[in-house]
Order: structure tokens, then sequence, then C-alpha cells
């Protein structure tokens, strides 16, 4: 079974804030990571890989730097690594980067699977799976808590809110897996020694079957952002102060008072 | 085609600093004389709004192709319908929000709801003030088929052309919608929460944004429909008509709506579990528990308050609770009546969790914890000493 996996690199950490003087949003950029979701993807498809024999590539879009998260899929144990970069591809929403994603995917010849990890931790939008899919024109499946190989299909389960259901997809198909569905092996450091080669290829839009400019980053992207802040702060707030024995006090007071307090 | 541009003419050494300095994303390189923005960038437009005047326009497309509008009417709750034969609970509370939507523009306000066996819950719908409930009922959507439901989704857009539609980000709601909406190359946006209408139709959706503490406000304005998704308890259901006005339009399921590539093999009922979204007093726990064994306290102030012990997301990484105990972007949404979070600091993913709670109580020790900014009564201090004193007071208090 052929395999790709879609990864993304993203901030080390999650803390972004605004200057509530300037108005300008703060990151500490320096930091970055392979995103945790997307290891339960690639651990999925080397299983299944053992199991099937077949070759796994993982695919991210970002900038160059994003190198180093395929890098590290490579050193678990996936076989190459696509890396799209390309400024024109900057900018886009959920549709614009799943069809730069379903370019690629096009662009790299046959697959049987391709499996996403629930949603990224910088993005939170858990969408573009389920994008990439419909633009293929291949079925998927979303929060998948186990998927098992068989002759032209897989099978997934898949959770629902209010029941699991065991879903039998032809291949080719995308399969989006919920976190910690496994324990994700580590990056080898005995991989890392004997690469020879470079295993990521980069792709840009001119490897495309559509080169159209206009569908691709902010032009190709029909959500706009059209502002960010910081969130809004309680109206009515009130500190209870002295020592911790005064405060707990009044606190005591108010549950009492709002009948919080069980019966005994 | 629209993108960020630099003026190397007015580029300088000092401007190149300010604007690196500036970017969140580190987009900028400078080198040999030569500004250039880097595929990092994520339109956040920091550099256009504060950097150096000049410097960097943003370019827009010259004509870009909107639809019309005006052909395009009503406000659309996608209607999952449960194993048991309701309606998920999200979705009363979809309906309502529609119609406080469709207020503004005079829409009507559908549902469309995608099943087998559906008519009585489609029928239930009118009571939260639906003027039409589309129904689409066949034994093949029984199971959650994706592309099957995406047929006949996109059948009622194609025929009924609603402005907006929104879905309940459950699992199906989470899997359905990209899915439509990519099918008509329309935007959509994730777990809402804040929703505003504006009298062109342009739907204002508000989320957390770049997993940190900033909110986004998005808008889709050249396609129609406009998607987006919501969690279960952002929003409050209205209270039931008691004559409903709308009506049941049952829709034809062709053959080919209801063929899917998938054969579902086995459906597993899920083992009833604790469920923190339908509790009404909590006591939530975060990053100020320095030890697992420090828990017994805060567990005895929830046995006295008939609550339910929740999380942050760190607790659960470290395995000293399950991950359905989580309240936040990533876990649950709560709603309850009173919550009180120990040593909890209270990032924008937490917040966004368990603000829509009447009445929030924060314990912790750093006055500077955004917790206090949502906080109704705040308590700043240790809560090593403080949960121990109130539990002696709570005693006495009987």
């Amino acid at each position: 079974m052929d395999i790709i996996v879609c990864v993304k690199q993203v901030p080390g950490t999650t803390q972004v804030d605004i200057d509530p003087d300037t108005g300008v949003m703060r990151r500490d950029s320096a930091s970055t990571k392979l995103n945790p979701y997307d290891l339960f993807a690639i651990e999925a498809a080397l299983a299944l890989v053992r199991e099937t024999g077949g070759s796994v590539r993982t695919l991210t879009m970002g900038p160059p730097q994003a190198r180093a998260a395929l890098l590290e899929t490579v050193w678990m144990g996936a076989d190459s690594g696509v890396l799209v970069s390309d400024r024109r591809l900057g900018g886009a929403d959920v549709l614009a980067t799943a069809r730069a994603l379903a370019q690629a995917a096009r662009a790299m010849g046959r697959y049987d699977l391709i499996l996403c990890g629930k949603q990224t931790t910088d993005g939170d939008t858990a969408q573009v799976g389920a994008e990439l899919a419909e633009l293929l024109g291949i079925p998927h499946a979303g929060n998948v808590l186990s998927v098992a190989p068989g002759e032209g299909f897989v099978d997934a389960r898949v959770s629902l809110d209010d029941r699991d259901e065991l879903q039998r997809l032809p291949l080719p198909c995308l399969v989006c897996v919920d976190k910690n569905i496994n324990t994700p092996r580590l990056p080898s450091y005995f991989r890392k020694k004997a690469l020879a080669a470079d295993p990521v290829t980069v792709l840009t839009l001119d490897d495309f079957p559509d080169r159209d400019e206009r569908r691709y980053g902010l032009s190709g992207s029909p959500t706009q952002v059209e502002r960010t802040f910081s969130p809004e702060r309680a109206e009515h707030r009130a500190m209870l102060s002295g020592d911790p024995e005064e405060a707990a006090g009044q606190l005591a007071d108010l549950l009492l008072a709002g009948k919080f307090v069980r019966e005994v | 085609m629209a993108g960020l541009y630099i003026d190397q003419s007015r580029v300088t050494a000092e401007t190149a600093a300010a604007l690196q300095a500036l970017c969140p994303f580190g987009a900028f390189t400078y080198e040999k004389g030569r500004l250039d923005i880097t595929a990092a960038c994520k339109m956040c437009r920091s550099c256009i709004r504060n950097g150096p005047d000049g410097v960097v326009t943003l370019v827009e497309d010259d004509a870009p192709a909107a639809c019309d509008k005006s052909a395009w009417r009503g406000i659309a709750v996608f209607a999952e319908l449960e194993e048991s034969g309701r309606v998920h609970n999200v979705v009363p509370e979809l309906l309502g929000k529609a119609r406080e939507l469709a207020a503004v523009t005079g829409h009507p306000v559908y549902a469309v709801l995608i099943g087998h066996g559906g008519r009585p819950a489609a029928e239930d719908l009118l009571r939260y003030g639906a003027d039409k409930v589309f129904l689409y009922d066949h034994p093949a959507f029984a199971s959650f088929l994706v592309d099957a439901y995406a047929n006949a989704f996109s059948d009622f857009i194609r025929r009924v052309k609603p402005s907006s539609v929104l879905v309940g980000a459950t699992n199906m709601g989470r899997t359905l919608a990209p899915r439509v909406a990519a099918r008509f190359r329309t935007g959509v946006t994730a777990d809402c929460t804040v929703l505003e209408m504006r009298e062109n139709t342009d739907l204002v959706q508000i989320r957390p944004a770049f997993g940190g503490n900033v909110m986004a406000q998005i808008v889709t304005t050249r396609t129609r429909p406009q998607f987006c998704t919501v969690r279960y308890k952002i929003f409050s259901a209205p209270a039931p008509l008691e004559r409903p006005a709308g009506q049941v339009v049952e829709m034809e399921v062709t053959d080919g709506m209801a063929a899917s590539a998938v054969r579902v093999l086995e459906t597993i009922p899920k083992p009833r579990e604790v469920d923190i979204s339908e509790a009404r007093v909590i006591v939530a726990v975060g990053r100020g528990v320095k030890k697992e064994s420090d828990l017994a306290a805060v567990r005895e102030l929830a046995g006295l308050l008939g609550a339910q012990m929740a999380c942050t997301r760190p607790l659960v990484e470290q395995g000293w609770f399950d991950a359905k105990r989580q309240i936040g972007l990533s876990g649950r949404t709560v709603n309850a009546d009173l919550i009180i979070t120990v040593g909890v600091s209270g990032s924008v993913q937490f917040a966004a969790g368990m603000k829509g709670s009447a009445c929030i109580v924060a314990i912790n020790s750093d006055p500077e914890a955004p917790i206090f900014n949502i906080a109704h009564y705040g308590v700043r201090g240790d809560w090593y000493s403080v949960v121990p004193a109130l539990l002696r007071r709570l005693r006495e208090g009987h």
C-alpha cells in the first residue's frame, strides 16, 4: 500500500498575544515542531506498510524551514517527503490550502491512501483533510480510531458523537485519524545517520497540473480575516480581597447563598 | 494576483529591521539591501497596519469575481439526526442563533435533515423556529456515509440556495461541512464563538485564531453559501414555540444521491460516559496543582458541591485525567451554572470552552492570570491555602 501522510510544521509554542497598546501581534517564531496530531497519522501509516508492504511519503506545505518537519518524519520511518513551498501559495485559507495539497498529491503520482491527523495545533480547524478528499474526488472518513488494511480497501472505525461505525472504504481514499490511537515512535538516530541522499523534494506552483495563480494563496481563499483582536474582558467582576482565610469566607458565603452546597 | 508587495525603493536597513521585528511569523528576509517575504507569511497584515509607511502594501485582485449575493437567501442549519431518532442538542441552539441572524436581513430560517425515519424529528424542529425543514429521508442515510450525505446536502444547496449554513461542530458536522463547502468552492470557518449578520448578508464569523490569545474576525465576501461550524453549548437554545408555523418539506432522494462508495460493516454503540458538557456545577483544575495527590482537596470540594471534576489540557497530557474531562477548544465546551477554576491561568482555548458559564469563580496565585479577565469572582491567592479554608467554611455552613 502506498501512503501519503499530510503533516504540518507548527510553532513550538502556542503563545501568541496582542500588545494592548499598539494592537500588534506578538509571537515567538523561533521554535517550531512537527504538529503533534500528525505523529499518530505517521505511526498509523508505518504500521499499515509494515503489514502490506509499500511506501510512506509525507507531504507538507510551508516555508523552506518546514523541510525540518519532513526530515523528522523520515527519521521516524517515512521513505521520503514532499515540501510544497511557494510564496504565491501564502495566506491560504482552508480551501486554498486543500487545493494546493490536492495539486501536490496529483503531482506525486499514484497513491492508495492519504492519512491526515485530526487537526493542527496552530490552525485548529480540522477541516483540510475533508476538503482535500473532496477536491481529489475520493471517499474519506474523519475521527478514525483504528484503520486496518484489506484487498483494495481499508476498514476504519469512525467515531461519531452518539456511536461508532466500522466503515469499509475503497482505495484510494483519505482517512483522518484521531489522537492517541497509537503510540508514535520516536525519530531514529540511526536512520538519521544512515541517510545518504536528501529525502525531501520541493514542489512549487509551477509543478502543479493547475497553474492558475488566482486559485491559490490569498486570491484563492474565499474567507478573509478582517481583523484580529484580543478576547473581551468580563464586564462584571469582583475580586475577593483579604488573606486566604477571608477570601475563602466570602466565597463560602457566596456558594451557600447560591444554594450550591449539597445537603449532607 | 492578490498579495503583499514590497516597494524596494523605500527599503532601508532601518525599515527592514523594523519589519523583521514586527512580523510575528518571521517571514521577512533582508539580504544585500533587498527585502523579501517568505512562504512563512500568514497574511496577518500586521506589517501593513503597523509597519513603516508604504514599504509593504496589499495588492487586491483587480476584479474579485463575486457571486450575485441576492440570489442566495436564507440561513440554513444542518440537523444531525442521532441513532435515537432525535436531533443532536446543538441543533436547537443553532436554530435560535439563525433566527437572530435572520432578523437582520429578513431571510427565512431553514433546517436540513438527512437520515432515516427522521419525520418526527423534523416536525419537532419547527418548534425552534425553522420556517422550513427540508427532509432527506432514505434507508441509506441510517449510517453516516459522508459521500451520500454530501450529495443530499449539495442537492439542498443547489435547490434552496441558502446564504449562510450553520453546522454543529460535532464529529459528523466537522466531517460533512468542509466536504460540502469544498464542493461549492466556498469558505468554511470552524468553531465560531460569535456570529453576526450584516445587512448585505455577509456573515461575520469570530473564532480564536493562531492557537493563542487572539480572536480573528472572518468574512466570506465573494462566495455563497457561507459555511461555519459552531460547537455545542456556545449558543443557547430558544424556548420552544407554542404554535410553530413552519412546514416540513420532503425532498426526493434519488438512487444516485444515496449511493455510496463506502460500506458500513457494523454500528457500535458508545458506552455511556461522563459528559462534563452537561454538568451544572464544575470544579476545574489546572497546572497550579503541583502533584496528583494534591487533587484530593479539590475532589472534596467537588463532592460538597455535587460538581463534576474537569481540567485543562496539560493535566490530560500528564495522564491525571481522561481527555473527556478536558475543557477547551480541543476538549469539551461547558455551560455550567457555576464553575470554580483552581490553579487555572485561563488560556483563550480554555476560556472558549467555559466562558458561557453563568458564574465563574477563579482561584489563582498569579494576579495577572487571564482567567481573572473572565471570572465573575476572583480570588488572588494560593489555592493550597484558599481551598482548605473554603472547605472548612462550607462544612461549618451546615
